[in-house]
């Protein structure tokens, strides 16, 4: 019944221009507007981590475009291997996943290791040296889509059942289960809410029974009460959601990063105050500000406007991803798509959110836009994957 | 991985994808609105958080302009001193609040520790002076004598004294030119407070925090003149502090210089002898009290008589303004505001108010003649004038006959006036008043400009009181139940006197008007009321607002604001009556109670004819005020002695001797032009160089 499958022609029978424009071609299946939206969300991205780090000689070396370079370096290396992800394929990938979830465990748990670094009192990049690291939590988001969706859409796909069974269900949130422990070690509680965040929408859109997704509600709700009354929680984290709570607590402590990062954006205005003109972003009251602040920047110097386009790319991003996971038929490209939004939505909810107040605050970049080459590799992986369902989706007839 | 699954997806995972749909959607708009709600909705409130963070004001303050007398003579101008400061808002960041930082500091400046943590502290209901009441974010003086050692030692270790600072700053002085040290007429400055700032915030020149303000006499009159504008830096800053980049500038403007129309040497010789004057009248013995005399406080005012402008103007006891520069110690302010010292900072040239006595009998006279007796009359002058059985004596209780009123003024006989105000009292209905009486007695006092304020150039000024039947009412309504509750019948002179004004108080009685008549009983004045009166019958009877500041010149003198002199109105006498008051005055001098103090004395009458009026005011429980009003063409000086004695003999002397230095009078009435100060007011403002300092003619070798 598939009018596209890629083994049914021998591509060497076409030349490369003909391959690229044909009807079929891949470049006119793509996604363009996610696409377009994406790179959007990359160059504004850039700008903005390009102004918050200009004139952080501390930081920069005395390169006003250091963060710049490496941004767009990561951006580009990001681009790649999304290009190589619609090149190889989903499916075709999904033979590799237990080795590429294999490889992810294996390098998060090398952040416990000595080899790990610690950022801010989390244990949670793998020093490569020559300035450069990694943060293995972000590919972990990758293979637990990946890792889930395969086990959950096997017998499904293969028409054996309408829904996974509890077994499979289980042996998926086990596969879950171990790298989302690892992250919670170092303690990554952003990540970890990500992660948990994913699984939920890779259940939902497995279709595995309401008993499953109540009972991960619940046990998600649990935890974190158990979590919170356990301290598990460093000091740094409560003093999070305290100040999230009351924001006017100690304004120039645990509030701070929050008030500042408020009057950042709010004294934007309409308009803003031009790029590379903002006061707050100049003088540097806004801390992290190229990497989870970084929509402080946006907001103060491009105004509602710039700050409000954001908003509506990564909402034509998530538009576009949702249209992907309801035209795909097979269930293996729903469950990925759903992950990936799930992990979109809420990591760009939670991390716009903080900056604005209504979220308490927690150490997650802004995907596409904030400064960070795992997160911008990650990003941009999933875009491929998205863009590979949408290419290889099975067209009804 | 080639096998295309045949089933695909159930609807229950399209529904939850449509869900999943909505909620994403959901959240995105969630954004959208908190978005809109911070930069549109709350965008000016944050702007102005945005503002506030990022810039620091740094302020120079301006210069404050000169107070210049006449002859541009400085009487208060500024001097470069090494000034120490502390800054709060650093000590308070550390551990001990700073006490280990001060405990060195006092120790380098010589002072107790005391002394400079109680002037760092914060002024509040509770806090006495010492304490600072400008902005806690303003560095804040600790003194301003710090030697050079002392400077250098806190700049070369400055690791030592975190938030201490040392610098050159232009500080006030009160050089008190020939001694003239003019205290309250020029007032002093403290340190604006947070009110004050908030208050000016959006007028056309806000106060600025390092700002010192005038808070009595010229300094605060012509503040805003003398003050200029403060230049402020504004630095956009980092997080840190750190300076990043310079925001709009105000370039600051010195402030003006005032001119007034004081002449030092005139006022040195007015301090001095009204100093003199109190002295020698304590050494003169009271009969009435059977004590000498206390002389408690006095005032003198020298004006021209025909412009109403001061050239002297003393109050004594006096003060050093310079006890207000850089803050006032706790010693200092205890004296400068104690009932020991009598209150120091009053000006009793305008604040001080008194029963005027005999120098009031001008007004019942020219009310006299309004109320249609001749000034030519023939009026009896008994020693003593009695209304049901109540006798009021004539002063010594002499006996002059028949007399007009020319001599009544000359001999200043009660009695004559005893009686007009008498019958006019009866002829307005006595106790019992009938409908719109005349009380011309009372109304030509208000149209002397009493019970109001002259309008002179000095803020605070009283009113001093006219008790006609409206005050009396007003009065009794607001005293009667303590004076009830007091009062007893046969009881002692205060129980009785509540007594009858329990009863009547609110009545003008018989013996109210007659104690008014002569300027006893409630009558209050002040000496400039009396020196405007006096001035306005020298000048033909125009009366002038009495000025001090002549001329706000700006700082590169280009602009010369004069200061007129203003007209408040005319005398309540026709010319006939003027004229004939003005010869009675004279007669005072040359043969009446003032004599022995000119005519007897050498005073040179015919070159320059001299006028007065003598005054011995009664107050109850006190030794009588001693009043002098005099004048000649050119000046009026009016001169009074709190329990001081008799007018011309405690204030003779010394309104004698003014009058001698300002015309060059020597023994014998010899008048040595090249001796005197000042025969004719100045004309002119003093000469403004091109660069616009103003040339100050100092008279040397000059002493008072």
């Amino acid at each position: 019944m598939s009018t596209h499958s890629y083994n049914g022609r021998p591509w060497q029978e076409r030349s490369a221009w003909s391959r690229l424009t044909a009807r079929d071609s891949v470049l006119r299946r793509l996604d363009w507007t996610l696409l377009l939206a994406c790179v959007a969300l990359s160059v504004i991205g850039s700008l903005l981590v390009w102004s918050a780090t200009r004139n952080r000689t501390e930081l920069n070396e005395g390169d006003p475009q250091h963060f710049l370079w490496r941004h767009l370096i990561s951006l580009a290396i990001g681009v790649a291997l999304s290009v190589g992800t619609v090149w190889l394929g989903h499916r075709r990938l999904r033979g590799a996943v237990p080795v590429l979830y294999g490889l992810s465990v294996l390098l998060t748990l090398l952040v416990l290791t000595p080899l790990g670094a610690t950022i801010n009192g989390q244990r949670a990049w793998l020093d490569l040296g020559a300035g450069l690291s990694l943060q293995p939590a972000e590919f972990a988001k990758i293979t637990i889509i990946l890792g889930m969706a395969m086990l959950l859409a096997a017998q499904v796909d293969a028409g054996d059942r309408l829904h996974p069974d509890h077994r499979t269900v289980v042996q998926s949130l086990a596969l879950a289960a171990v790298p989302i422990g690892i992250v919670m070690l170092m303690p990554d509680m952003g990540s970890v809410m990500v992660l948990v965040v994913i699984v939920l929408g890779v259940l939902l859109a497995s279709g595995a029974s309401n008993r499953w997704i109540i009972g991960l509600l619940a046990t998600g709700g649990i935890g974190a009460v158990l979590v919170w009354q356990l301290g598990v929680l460093d000091e740094y984290q409560i003093n999070r959601f305290a100040a999230f709570a009351n924001p006017a607590l100690d304004p120039s402590g645990a509030g701070y990063n929050t008030n500042q990062a408020r009057i950042a954006i709010g004294s934007g205005g309409l308009h803003g105050k031009g790029l590379f003109e903002g006061s707050q972003t100049t003088g540097r009251f806004v801390p992290e500000q190229q990497t989870d602040f970084v929509f402080t920047v946006a907001g103060e110097e491009l105004g509602f406007l710039g700050a409000g386009l954001i908003i509506l790319l990564v909402g034509v991003v998530l538009w576009r991803a949702c249209r992907i996971a309801l035209e795909t038929t097979e269930l293996y490209g729903t469950i990925v798509a759903a992950g990936i939004i799930a992990w979109f939505a809420f990591q760009s909810f939670e991390n716009i959110g903080m900056t604005m107040g209504i979220m308490p605050v927690a150490g997650l970049p802004l995907p596409f836009v904030s400064y960070g080459g795992t997160s911008m590799f990650a990003v941009w992986i999933a875009i491929g994957l998205l863009q590979s369902i949408r290419v290889q989706r099975p067209v009804s007839a | 991985m080639s096998n295309i699954p045949e089933t695909g997806r159930t609807t229950r995972v399209t529904i939850r994808l449509v869900a999943i749909q909505i909620l994403v959607f959901s959240l995105m708009l969630t954004l959208g609105g908190r978005l809109w709600y911070l930069q549109i909705r709350n965008g000016e409130e944050y702007a102005e958080k945005a503002a506030g963070n990022h810039v620091q004001q740094v302020v120079q303050p301006a210069v404050r302009g000169a107070i210049l007398d006449a002859r541009g003579v400085p009487l208060a101008d500024n001097e470069t001193r090494l000034v120490v400061s502390a800054s709060r808002t650093e000590l308070m960041k550390m551990d001990d609040g700073g006490k280990a930082v001060l405990t060195r500091l006092a120790d380098v400046l010589g002072m107790t520790y005391k002394d400079v943590s109680d002037k760092t502290r914060l002024c509040d209901a509770e806090t006495p002076q010492p304490c600072w009441n400008g902005s806690p974010y303003q560095p804040i003086p600790v003194t301003d004598e710090a030697t050079t050692q002392q400077a250098l030692q806190i700049r070369e270790r400055q690791e030592d004294f975190p938030g201490i600072t040392a610098e050159p700053v232009a500080v006030r002085r009160y050089p008190a030119p020939y001694g003239a040290r003019t205290s309250q007429v020029l007032g002093y400055l403290s340190p604006v407070t947070d009110e004050e700032i908030a208050q000016t915030k959006d007028t056309g020149s806000p106060l600025l925090s390092s700002d010192q303000i005038g808070r009595s006499g010229l300094e605060r009159q012509y503040d805003a003149a003398l003050r200029g504008d403060a230049g402020v830096t504004r630095y956009k800053v980092d997080n840190l502090g750190r300076v990043i980049g310079e925001a709009e500038n105000d370039k600051g403007e010195p402030g003006s210089s005032l001119v007034t129309s004081i002449d030092a040497r005139v006022q040195a010789i007015a301090e001095k002898e009204l100093v003199k004057a109190m002295k020698e009248a304590r050494k003169q013995h009271d009969r009435n009290t059977n004590r000498n005399y206390e002389a408690d406080a006095g005032a003198v005012v020298v004006m021209e008589s025909k412009t109403g402008r001061i050239v002297a103007m003393a109050s004594a006891p006096d003060y050093d303004p310079n006890a207000w520069v850089g803050g006032i110690s706790a010693k200092d302010y205890a004296r400068l505001t104690g009932k020991k010292s009598n209150y120091p900072l009053l000006n009793r040239a305008i604040q001080g108010q008194a029963a005027p006595g005999s120098i009031f009998k001008v007004i019942p006279t020219a009310a006299a003649v309004k109320a249609g007796y001749e000034f030519d009359g023939r009026y009896n002058c008994p020693s003593s004038y009695s209304i049901g059985g109540q006798v009021f004596k004539n002063f010594e209780s002499q006996n002059h006959g028949m007399i007009d009123l020319g001599r009544a003024l000359e001999v200043s006989c009660d009695t004559v006036y005893y009686a007009l105000a008498h019958q006019e009292w009866k002829k307005d209905g006595g106790i019992d008043p009938k409908k719109n009486p005349d009380d011309w007695f009372y109304r030509t006092a208000h149209e002397f400009g009493l019970g109001k304020r002259t309008g002179i150039d000095l803020p605070n000024e009283v009113t001093g009181r006219v008790p006609d039947r409206k005050w009396k009412r007003e009065y009794w309504e607001a005293n009667k139940d303590a004076w009830c509750k007091y009062g007893k019948k046969g009881g002692d002179y205060v129980e009785q006197i509540a007594y009858e004004n329990c009863l009547e108080g609110n009545k003008l009685r018989a013996g109210d008007s007659v104690n008014y008549s002569i300027g006893q009983g409630d009558t209050l004045v002040t000496p400039i009321q009396m020196a405007a009166i006096y001035a306005a019958l020298s000048n033909g009877g125009t009366m002038y607002e009495p000025t001090v500041g002549k001329a706000v010149i700006s700082p590169d003198g280009k602009t010369v604001e004069e200061i007129e002199p203003k007209k408040r109105g005319r005398l309540p006498m026709d010319a006939k009556t003027l004229r004939q008051t003005d010869k009675a005055l004279e007669g005072v001098a040359t043969r009446g109670t003032a004599a022995w103090r000119f005519a007897d004395t050498g005073w040179p009458q015919k070159e320059i004819p001299m006028h007065a009026k003598t005054g011995t005011a009664e107050v109850h429980g006190k030794q009588t005020t001693s009043w002098f009003a005099t004048y000649t063409d050119e000046y009026t000086i009016v001169m009074t002695i709190s329990q001081g004695g008799t007018g011309s003999g405690a204030s003779g002397p010394a309104v004698r001797a003014i009058y001698d230095a300002l015309y060059g009078v020597g023994e014998g009435g010899k008048i040595d032009r090249k001796k005197a100060l000042l025969p004719k007011p100045h004309k002119k403002l003093p000469r403004i160089n091109p660069d616009g300092t103003i040339e100050a003619l100092r008279q040397k070798g000059f002493k008072p």
